[in-house]
C-alpha cells in the first residue's frame, strides 16, 4: 500500500531531548534537590518469610540527625496493587504490618539530614521476627503441604487464566503428529540505568508533590493518593527525565511510598534512591515461567491444535504479574491460526521478589517455547520451517477467535525477507547456525484494570502568536523517545516543523491523564490523541483562512511546511504565522487550542493493533567450552507506518541487546530466596564489545487504527530473540535448549547428553 | 573530619570542605552542583559517573575527592566549546545515540578520552574503550557510529585549524 508523502513522518528527526541529554542538563529524579531536603533509607527484611513481632525504632530515632523512623504502623496500612479494580489482587502493603514475604521487602524507613546518617540509623532498628517456613519455586508452592504465603489463598495460586477457542480435542484428533515439551524460562532484571528514585514534598496545605522515576505519572498519582488517603488532585507527580523503565517502573515502589509517608509526617521534602543492590533484590523482575506445550500438526504442516499449561513464579505480590499471565498465554498462540487453542496459566505466589511486566510482557517466554518447538516439529517431520510458518501465519482480516481482529499484517513479507536473507548467507562453517523465530505484539492494551475514568490517552495543543506550539501530553518519555514521536505527529498534522513544537509531559498538574508507557501503547494511543488535538486546532485555523482568503467553500485547505494553502492550488495561500495572528485577533485574543483523546472500542479483548516480525540470529558455538558468539541479528519488521525513523532503529537495536541478554547472559539465581548476583559484575548484561550488528528490514503496511497507519515498535522486538538463538544452536549442534538463559554450562550438558544418546544407538 | 580542598574542574578552581571518604562523584554533584555526572552503581561497574581526570576517563565514584586535588577534571558540563556542542555531543544527537540519556554523559567522556589519545580508532578499539560504560537502551550500535562520526569531524577540524594557523 502506498501512502501520502509526509513532510516530517519517517524523516531523520533527532531526539528533541537530545541536547539536554548530551550536555548533562537533563535533570532526572535522581538529580532533584530541594531546600531543606532530607534523605531516606529503607530497612529490608533478611528473611524470605517471617512474622513481624515487634519493631523497636527508639535507638534509631535517638541518633543525631535522624528526623523520623516509620514502620507499617505509621501508615494507613492500605493493601495496594495496580489492578486496583480487583480488590483481591491488591495484596501489597509497601511497609507490611504483619509479615514479610521476600528477602529485601521493606520493613521500616528512616529520614535524616544525610544519607550516611540514615544508613547508620538502619542498623539501630531492632526487628523481632518469627521466621516461617518459606517456598521459592511455583511447582513447590502449589503443593498442598506448602506454606501459606497470603492468608486465604489456597495452594498459593494468585491468579489463573484460561484462554480457549475452537474444539481443541477434536482438532488434536485431526493431527498426524503431536509433540510435547517442557520449558523453563528465567527471570530478568530491568536494570534501568537510573535506579528507582523519588522525592516527595508535602506542604501544610495538604498537597503532595512527588518527583518520581516512573513510566506513568498518572498511575503513580492514583496509587499514591490511594495509599496516603489523599485526593488524586492533591497529589502532583512529576516525572522529569526517566532513566529507563522497561516495564519495571509503573507500579508504586518503596521509594515513592516511603518518601511520601515521611514527608507527610515532617512537612519536609524527603528523597529516597535505591542503591543498585536494592534495585536488584527489591524492585521487580521479568516473570520466570514453566511451560508445558503440546502441539498437534498435520503431515503437510497445517497446525491443528495447541494446548499449554504455564506455571509462573509470581513472587510475593501480584503487581503487573496478572497482565503478564494473560498476555503470555495469548501471544503463545501468535502469530498463527490454530483451529483449537487452550492455555491454562497459573501465577503462583512464592517467597521471592515479585515478578512483573518487562519489555515483551510474557511474550518472550511464550515465544522461546513455541518457536523452538515449531522448528523441532519441522525437523521431526522433514518440513521447511519457513514454509510452515507462512502456511499457518496470521493474515490481514483474520480474527483470533473471541480475542482479536487483525487489520494489518505484514507477517508473510517478513518471512519472505528473512528467508532470502538466510539463504543469501549460504553454507555456514561448522558449529555455526542461523535460527529463526516469528512473532507479533500488541499496540497497547484494551484492558482497564486500573479503573481509570479518563480516556486512555489525551493531548492538548495550544498555538502561540508566533506559530510555536505547546503540546501537552500525558504519555511518558522514558528514553524510548515518545516526546519526539509526539512532536513529529504534531508537526505533520499541523503542517509546521518539529522545532516549532514544545512537548510538555511528565507532570500530572499540567498534562492530561494518560495511562503511560507500557504495552507498547503510546505511539498508537497517545499518537491518535495528539493527531486529533492538532486536527482540532488546525480546523479552527483553517476556518479563518477560508474567511481571510474569500474562497469557494468547496475548496480544500491545508497547512504544510508553515504555509496555509488551497490543496488543489498550493501556490495560493498565506503564511501559517500570519494566519495564527489573524485568528487570534478574530477570536478576541483567545488562543487556538485543540483537544484530542483516544480510548479503544470494538477491537477485541487485547489490543487495537498488532505488529509482526521475523528475526534471524546467526550464532557460533564453541564445542569445547559451550561459549556462544553472536555474529548477527536480522529482523524483518512490520510496525505499520514508521513515524520516528531514528527512534525506531534505536528501539530495534536496544531490544536486540536486551533480548540477547535474556537469551544467553542474564540470570537471577537464588539460594533460599536470596539473589546471588545483585551487582553489575555478576549480573551479566551485554556490553559494547560483544554486541553484534542488528539490522532491520522494514515491511511497509498501513494500520487503519493507528495515527498515519502506525502501530507498535520496540517492545515486541524483545520477543523472538531467545527462540531464534535456541534454533540457531539447534541448527548448528543438533541440541535442544529448553531452559533459559542458554549458558555455556547448559550447552555443554546438552552436547554431552547428545553424545551419550548417540553412543547408546 | 572535613578538610578544605581545592579542585580544578572544567578549567575552574573550586574550594570545598570534604570529608576524607567523600567521593569525587559526590563532590561534583553535591558541592559543585554539576549534576551531569550520574551514578548508576557507586562501585565502578557501570561507568555512568565517568569523568576525565588528567586526560584519562575514570569512574569518579571510585576516586576520593581528596585524591583529585591537583588533577585537572573535565565533566560533561565542560566539554562544549564556545561554538556550541563538542563534535562527540553533536554526533550523539545527530545519529540517535541517546535514549534515556542516563549513561550518555559517561559514555561521551569515555569516547572523548579515547579520541583525545587515539584520533583514528578502529571499531574494535571504540567498543573496547566503551566496555566499562553500560547502556541498557541503545544496544551500543548508534553510540559506536557516533564516535566514528565524531572522530571524522574532529580530524577535519584539526586539519582546518592547522591550515588556518589556529
Amino acid at each position: 500500500m502506498s501512502h501520502a508523502k509526509y513532510n516530517v513522518i519517517n524523516t531523520h528527526v533527532h531526539n528533541i531531548d537530545g541536547v539536554a541529554k548530551v550536555t548533562g542538563r537533563a535533570t532526572y529524579t535522581f538529580d532533584v534537590k530541594l531546600p531543606g531536603m532530607l534523605y531516606g533509607k529503607i530497612l529490608r527484611s533478611p528473611h524470605a518469610h517471617a512474622k513481624i513481632k515487634n519493631i523497636d525504632t527508639s535507638a534509631a530515632m535517638a541518633l543525631p540527625g535522624v528526623k523520623i523512623v516509620v514502620t507499617g504502623k505509621d501508615t494507613l496500612g492500605v493493601k495496594q496493587g495496580i489492578w486496583r479494580r480487583y480488590e483481591e489482587l491488591c495484596d501489597e502493603q509497601v511497609l507490611p504490618l504483619e509479615k514479610v514475604r521476600y528477602i529485601g521487602e521493606p520493613v521500616a524507613a528512616v529520614a535524616a539530614i544525610t544519607e550516611e546518617i540514615a544508613e547508620a540509623a538502619l542498623d539501630l532498628i531492632e526487628v523481632d521476627y518469627e521466621v516461617l517456613p518459606a517456598v521459592y519455586e511455583p511447582l513447590e508452592a502449589i503443593k498442598k503441604e506448602a506454606p501459606t504465603i497470603h492468608e486465604g489463598v489456597e495452594r498459593n495460586v494468585n491468579v489463573t487464566r484460561h484462554i480457549e477457542w475452537g474444539d481443541v480435542d477434536e482438532a488434536f484428533e485431526e493431527a498426524d503428529y503431536i509433540r510435547e515439551d517442557w520449558f523453563k524460562c528465567s527471570g530478568q532484571a530491568h536494570m534501568c540505568m537510573e535506579t528507582r528514585a523519588a522525592v516527595s514534598s508535602f506542604t501544610p496545605d495538604g498537597k503532595l508533590t512527588c518527583w518520581a522515576s516512573t513510566q506513568s505519572a498518572y498511575y503513580t498519582q492514583g496509587l499514591l493518593a490511594g495509599v496516603l488517603g489523599l485526593r488524586e488532585g492533591d497529589v502532583r507527580v512529576l516525572a522529569p527525565y526517566v532513566g529507563g523503565g522497561f516495564g519495571g517502573k509503573f507500579e508504586l515502589d518503596a521509594a515513592m511510598f516511603t518518601s511520601a509517608v515521611m514527608s507527610m509526617k515532617l512537612f519536609k521534602p524527603v528523597k529516597v534512591c535505591f542503591t543498585r543492590e536494592e534495585d536488584f533484590i527489591a524492585s521487580k523482575r521479568r516473570t520466570p515461567m514453566f511451560y508445558y506445550v503440546r502441539t498437534g500438526i498435520k503431515k503437510d504442516g497445517t497446525f491443528c491444535a495447541r494446548e499449554s499449561r504455564m506455571f509462573s513464579n509470581g513472587g510475593a505480590y501480584t503487581g503487573m504479574g496478572a497482565t503478564a499471565l494473560y498476555l503470555s498465554g495469548f501471544f503463545h498462540s501468535f502469530p498463527y491460526k490454530w483451529r483449537g487453542y487452550r492455555y491454562d496459566g497459573y501465577r503462583v505466589y512464592t517467597n521471592t521478589l515479585p515478578s512483573t511486566s518487562m519489555r515483551g510482557f510474557g511474550a518472550p517466554q511464550a515465544m522461546f517455547c513455541s518457536e523452538q518447538q515449531i522448528d523441532w516439529i519441522c525437523a521431526d517431520l522433514g518440513l521447511d520451517p519457513f514454509e510452515v510458518r507462512r502456511k499457518n501465519g496470521h493474515t490481514e482480516g483474520y480474527e483470533v477467535p473471541g480475542q482479536a481482529f487483525i487489520q494489518s499484517c505484514g507477517l508473510e513479507q517478513c518471512i519472505n525477507e528473512i528467508e532470502k536473507w538466510v539463504k543469501s548467507k549460504g553454507k555456514l562453517p561448522a558449529n555455526r547456525g542461523i535460527g529463526i523465530s516469528s512473532c507479533g505484539f500488541m499496540s497497547g492494551g484494551i484492558f482497564n484494570w486500573f479503573d481509570s475514568p479518563y480516556s486512555f490517552s489525551s493531548a492538548v495543543v495550544t498555538i502561540n502568536v508566533d506559530g510555536t506550539v505547546e503540546l501537552h501530553v500525558g504519555c511518558q518519555d522514558i528514553g524510548q523517545g515518545s516526546n519526539t514521536t509526539m512532536a513529529i505527529i504534531a508537526a505533520e498534522t499541523l503542517g509546521v516543523k518539529v522545532e516549532d513544537i514544545r512537548v510538555h509531559s511528565g507532570d500530572t498538574a499540567h498534562c492530561p491523564a494518560d495511562l503511560g508507557a507500557w504495552g507498547s501503547r503510546q505511539t498508537l494511543m497517545a499518537g491518535n490523541a495528539v493527531k486529533m488535538a492538532c486536527e482540532d486546532a488546525k480546523k479552527q485555523l483553517l476556518e479563518f483562512a477560508y474567511a481571510e482568503m474569500g474562497i469557494n467553500i468547496v475548496y480544500d485547505l491545508d497547512i504544510k511546511d508553515r504555509w496555509a494553502h488551497i490543496v488543489a492550488r498550493p501556490e495560493r495561500g498565506l503564511p501559517y504565522v500570519d494566519l495564527v495572528k489573524k485568528a487570534l485577533r478574530a477570536k478576541d485574543g483567545q488562543r487556538i487550542m485543540g483537544r484530542g483523546y483516544y480510548t479503544p472500542h470494538r477491537k477485541g479483548m487485547i489490543s487495537p493493533a498488532y505488529s509482526y516480525m521475523m528475526q534471524a540470529v546467526d550464532a557460533e558455538i564453541d564445542p569445547e567450552t559451550g561459549k556462544i558468539k553472536i555474529h548477527e541479528v536480522m529482523t524483518a519488521h512490520d510496525c505499520g507506518q514508521p513515524i520516528n525513523q531514528l527512534g525506531l532503529i534505536g528501539q530495534l537495536e536496544g531490544a536486540a541487546s536486551m533480548a540477547l541478554g535474556y537469551a544467553y547472559l542474564e540470570d537471577m539465581p537464588m539460594e533460599d530466596g536470596k539473589l546471588m548476583n545483585p551487582n553489575l559484575v555478576d549480573y551479566k548484561v551485554i556490553k559494547a564489545p560483544e554486541m553484534p550488528e542488528a539490522g532491520i528490514i522494514e515491511i511497509d503496511t498501513f494500520e487503519p487504527e493507528g495515527p498515519y497507519g502506525a502501530k507498535e515498535a520496540g517492545e515486541g522486538l524483545t520477543n523472538p530473540t531467545a527462540a531464534a538463538l535456541g534454533n540457531a544452536i539447534y541448527n548448528a549442534m543438533g541440541i535442544q535448549m529448553k531452559e533459559l538463559p542458554i549458558t555455556p554450562e547448559r550447552v555443554l550438558k546438552a552436547l554431552r547428553e547428545k553424545k551419550e544418546q548417540e553412543a547408546q544407538k | 573530619m572535613k578538610k578544605l580542598i581545592s579542585l580544578s574542574v572544567n578549567g575552574k578552581e573550586y574550594e570545598l570542605a570534604a570529608a576524607s571518604n567523600k567521593t569525587l562523584t559526590q563532590a561534583l554533584r553535591d558541592d559543585l552542583g554539576l549534576l551531569g555526572t550520574k551514578e548508576g552503581c557507586g562501585v565502578g561497574d557501570c561507568g555512568a559517573c565517568t569523568v576525565i581526570m588528567d586526560g584519562k576517563p575514570v569512574n569518579s565514584c571510585l576516586i576520593l575527592a581528596v585524591q583529585a586535588v591537583g588533577s585537572e577534571i573535565t565533566t560533561i558540563e565542560g566539554i562544549a566549546g564556545t561554538g556550541g556542542l563538542h563534535p562527540i555531543q553533536k554526533a550523539f544527537v545527530d545519529l540517535g545515540a541517546i535514549q534515556c540519556g542516563f549513561c550518555t554523559p559517561g559514555m561521551i567522556l569515555s569516547a572523548k578520552g579515547l579520541l583525545d589519545s587515539k584520533p583514528e580508532p578502529t571499531e574494535r578499539e571504540i567498543r573496547e574503550a566503551l566496555s566499562g560504560n553500560l547502556c541498557r537502551c541503545t544496544g551500543y550500535q548508534k553510540i559506536v557510529e557516533a564516535v566514528q562520526e565524531a572522530a571524522k569531524t574532529m580530524k577535519k577540524e584539526q586539519r582546518r585549524d592547522y591550515h588556518e594557523g589556529v
